[in-house]
């Protein structure tokens, strides 16, 4: 309902983080997306898993392409700075400033239109270059905003809204970010957030390029029978690998009215990140090994063919290189560099002796 | 036999060789004994869109009038490529001298007989001297110079002090290069009768004047105006200003203690990408910067857009080369600066800055970083291929340790903790400029979103349309102050009072100015004015006004700056005539004077 302003009030039994703020904190204005749609939970699952990570909002760049997916920074986040550029190329910018400030942390959203095929590029070139970001695709298999069209991540044989079958293979998101370098990957469902906070958490910890699908229904477009990433389809197609506890994970199952997936808890596993902290990892497939890429690929084909849906943490390296390591930059962020780097008219009278 | 041509520093030699056959560096010396020696030369290199085997030329002019422009014509022509030596024997002036490599036998009748033959068997020479393949070839070329020093009585001493400063600490290879030159040399004084009527006699002309190209002054432009960014994709003729901005701040940027650069270069993988990467870079508070050529222009015009609405500071430099498409990607021309002046969909329009040499490509590339900042808006720095990869002789750089970097309006944390009020559009001082906060700057305050929608002035996305009108307004306003910031145009009124004028920019000055001299010797007077800004200034359009008849002198067909006067101005179109040259090669001297001498004729004649 967008055009009713969020109340201000704060019930005061509010659970409040190490920096004394409130989940209301993390919040931003309200969705002007159709009710109902999984990009909304995602929004939801981001402001949970920045409180519960204690992260200061303003420090936190929110960047995104053009979509429906795209418009969501608006919604979380409110006191930090966000991007809305140009379709298909949040990826450069959010390189580009990830340049510019190493320390800010880089959360960039995106869908299956934006990324998977305008975008097709950026997106490969951003995950190769090991960028220290946030990385999610909120992937609905459709175009919303221009009307329900396919987009390049529909599986082939998935109906449209008038029963149209999509005749052209899917472009798998996960599997190219595991070909091109991501150092984190995961996949999880807008509907499942015990599933997908804690993926982000651990996302945003990582320190490196990670990539997150998660599969996002849109309920009035591409929620129907037939269709693929419907909400009933992922329910029931959905493999979960494993799922992910964090020391912190107290708010962590409130109710709430969106639909939810349940599972039995498995054997556990301890991940070392490369920061020092650890990640729990609940495994309900037991014999898959998260740090094993090869295998990972491997893994996602063979269950493609069978229809199912993996979810959960993919793949990850504990020992990350991102690009700053790889350019060789000073820890102090470079847009905080003034005067002090002009090498002055001394060191310019040399240049010219050289050039005499 | 004609009467052999006789001039002393004031010729043109032009070299026609094959790319990849190591020519280039033996020009280059050729050139830079004669700038030792004092006297002001002009090399400018003309080569294909390949890397080995096809006809190349490098033209060496020498002025001690202090001409630095392409003049046309040549008096000696040196002829090392086969499949150009024909043309090459054509392209001599009447009673200039040809230079060629007679180890084969050439017909007589190949050979003019108003121009003077100088024939030198230097493969012959090589294949006695050297006996592996690659010292044949590159030697030969040092042989060259070696024989041309003796033809033109040049200083060997001073060719072979620049060889030992090139290879220094490789004696090998200084022995080898200054036995060649002497090689060389002496055949020359066994075989002709040195000198010859072309001459280079030591002067005092080239002063404390430097020799670079504009790539690597603009390069050192970004480096002393504070860029930290560069994010950039190969394109000829643009690729040496990152690679040089790379090497220099690698020598000038590194944190003495940790070894750790104070900058950072990304290869794009596209102009998108290069330029999405600036516009996240300055929107997150860094000077940044990309440079590219034509196509890369057009590839960008979308994210241009952005930057121009959503007002993020962006320097473009723009090395540009014959278009359309990809045109002639090795050939020089003005011909991007409308797809600059108005780059992307809707209502735009840019700030272009038109360096004429390097030392002003050095001044207006660090100044672009100051003018993005302060007007918040993308700043095309526009050179061309002549200009950016062709060493010329310009002023030493200077630079003031007083000044400081104008980074523009930027409230800051204290700014906001201290209760300053903050609408990221809302013109506070009444200039269009509005300000900004960087990203992460306070916990509660001065956030907001940057977007390519509309919004009111608190960065607020509504599809109002007073709103959308207020801020596109507000644009124009800013552009209006943009004016003020930007560099002035070079004037300068002819001795004798005319009504006739002449604008132009960037790489055409040189020329254009020696054609208002040649010009005036046939008693035909031309005010100049240089434009070195867009927008247009009030004395830039003041000065077209001031004038019955103005010429437009530019390198692209459409008389693309002449444009922007029609359409910024509403001049009359009559008024302004468009002179242009646009096949690729810099504009002479000649040229200029030719044509506007041509279109002034019938006036001339009726009064």
């Amino acid at each position: 309902m967008t055009y009713l302003a969020k109340p201000q009030l704060r019930h005061p039994s509010l659970k409040v983080n190490d920096l004394g703020l409130t989940r209301r904190d993390y919040e931003g204005a309200v969705s002007t997306l159709c009710a109902g749609c999984g990009h909304d939970s995602i929004s939801a699952a981001i402001v949970h898993a920045c409180f519960n990570l204690d992260l200061p909002p303003h420090r936190i760049a929110k960047l995104s392409g053009i979509g429906c997916s795209s418009k969501t920074p608006t919604y979380f986040l409110g006191t930090a700075h966000g991007f809305n550029s140009v379709h298909g190329r949040m990826p450069s910018v959010l390189t580009g400033a990830a340049c510019a400030n190493r320390e800010l942390i880089y959360l960039g959203v995106s869908g299956d239109g934006d990324s998977a095929s305008i975008g097709l590029g950026q997106f490969a070139h951003c995950l190769r270059r090991g960028v220290n970001m946030v990385y999610i695709v909120e992937n609905n298999g459709v175009y919303g905003l221009t009307k329900g069209q396919f987009s390049a991540t529909a599986d082939r044989g998935s109906k449209d809204k008038k029963g149209v079958s999509n005749a052209t293979e899917s472009i798998a998101l996960v599997g190219l970010a595991l070909e091109l370098g991501a150092t984190f990957v995961g996949r999880s469902f807008s509907g499942d957030k015990e599933q997908l906070i804690p993926l982000i958490e651990a996302a945003l910890m990582h320190e490196g390029a990670a990539f997150l699908d998660v599969i996002s229904p849109c309920v009035t477009f591409n929620n129907h029978e037939g269709s693929t990433k419907s909400f009933e389809h992922v329910r029931e197609h959905e493999e979960v690998l494993n799922v992910l506890d964090t020391l912190d994970a107290f708010d962590l199952l409130t109710p709430q009215s969106e639909i939810t997936a349940q599972y039995e808890a498995g054997t556990v596993q301890d991940v070392l990140q490369h920061d020092g902290t650890t990640l729990r990892l609940r495994k309900l497939a037991q014999e898959y090994d998260v740090y094993d890429r090869n295998a990972a690929m491997a893994y996602l084909h063979e269950r493609g063919r069978a229809g199912e849906i993996v979810t959960g943490l993919i793949y990850v390296d504990p020992q990350p290189v991102d690009m700053h390591a790889n350019l060789g930059t000073i820890p102090t962020p470079l847009n905080l560099l003034g005067d002090e780097i002009c090498p002055g008219a001394a060191a310019l009278d040399k240049i010219n002796a050289s050039y005499r | 036999m004609p009467h052999a041509l006789e001039r002393t520093n004031d010729f043109v030699v032009k070299f026609a060789n094959i790319n990849g056959s190591g020519s280039a560096s033996a020009n280059r010396l050729f050139a830079r004994t004669i700038l030792r020696m004092g006297v002001p030369c002009t090399p400018r290199n003309i080569f294909p869109s390949n890397i080995q085997g096809l006809p190349t030329w490098y033209e060496v002019r020498l002025s001690d009038a202090g001409y630095l422009g392409a003049r046309g014509g040549a008096e000696f022509v040196v002829a090392l490529n086969p499949q150009s030596f024909d043309q090459d024997a054509a392209s001599v002036d009447p009673g200039g001298y040809f230079f060629f490599d007679s180890s084969k036998y050439v017909a007589q009748s190949r050979l003019r007989n108003d121009v003077i033959a100088l024939p030198m068997p230097l493969t012959e020479i090589c294949n006695a001297q050297w006996s592996e393949a690659r010292h044949r070839q590159i030697f030969r070329n040092v042989l060259y110079v070696g024989a041309l020093a003796a033809l033109f009585d040049m200083d060997l001493a001073e060719a072979e002090k620049l060889v030992e400063e090139d290879f220094r600490g490789k004696a090998k290879l200084i022995a080898s290069n200054v036995a060649a030159l002497r090689l060389g040399n002496q055949w020359a004084r066994d075989h002709f009768l040195c000198p010859i009527g072309l001459q280079v006699k030591r002067s005092t002309e080239v002063g404390d004047r430097i020799f670079i190209d504009g790539n690597t002054a603009s390069a050192l432009g970004a480096v002393w105006g504070g860029a930290t960014v560069c994010a950039w994709y190969p394109i000829t003729p643009s690729t040496s200003i990152p690679e040089m901005f790379s090497r220099y701040a690698s020598k000038l940027r590194v944190d003495l203690e940790t070894g750790k650069n104070r900058f950072a270069v990304v290869q794009a993988e596209d102009e998108l990408a290069s330029i999405g990467m600036v516009i996240g870079a300055a929107w997150n508070g860094a000077r940044t910067f990309t440079a590219t050529s034509g196509p890369g222009i057009s590839l960008m015009q979308e994210f241009l857009g952005l930057a121009y609405f959503a007002e993020i500071p962006a320097v473009i430099f723009n090395v540009q080369r014959a278009g359309p498409s990809t045109g002639m990607p090795t050939r020089t021309q003005q011909s991007d600066v409308l797809a600059c002046a108005y780059a992307s969909h809707g209502d735009t329009k840019h700030v272009l800055l038109f360096p004429e040499d390097p030392k002003e490509c050095f001044d207006l590339g660090a100044d672009a970083f100051d003018l993005a900042d302060r007007l918040q808006t993308p700043v095309f720095v526009l050179l061309d291929l002549d200009m950016g990869m062709n060493e010329r002789l310009c002023d030493p750089f200077t630079w003031d340790d007083a000044r400081r970097y104008d980074r523009g309006k930027v409230v800051t944390y204290e700014e906001l903790e201290a209760g300053k009020a903050f609408g990221r559009y809302l013109d506070v001082d009444g200039d269009g400029i509005t300000y900004r906060t960087y990203p992460g700057t306070h916990p509660t305050k001065g956030s907001f979103f940057t977007r390519g929608t509309s919004r009111d002035r608190y960065a607020k996305y509504t599809e109002d349309g007073a709103a959308y009108v207020d801020n596109m307004e507000r644009l124009l306003k800013k552009f209006e102050t943009a004016k003020k910031y930007l560099p002035k145009p070079i004037r300068k009124d002819s001795p004798t009072p005319t009504r006739n004028a002449a604008v132009f920019y960037g790489s055409t000055s040189a020329a254009m100015w020696e054609a208002i001299d040649v010009l005036a010797e046939k008693g035909i007077f031309l005010d100049g004015l240089r434009v070195r800004a867009f927008p247009f200034q009030d004395e830039v359009v003041e000065f077209v006004r001031e004038h019955d008849q103005v010429f437009l002198v530019e390198q692209n067909r459409d008389g693309q700056l002449r444009s922007l006067f029609l359409i910024e101005h509403g001049l009359s179109p009559s008024k302004l005539q468009s002179v242009v040259h646009y096949d690729g090669s810099p504009i002479t001297a000649r040229f200029i004077a030719n044509a506007i001498a041509a279109k002034l004729a019938p006036v001339q004649v009726k009064s």
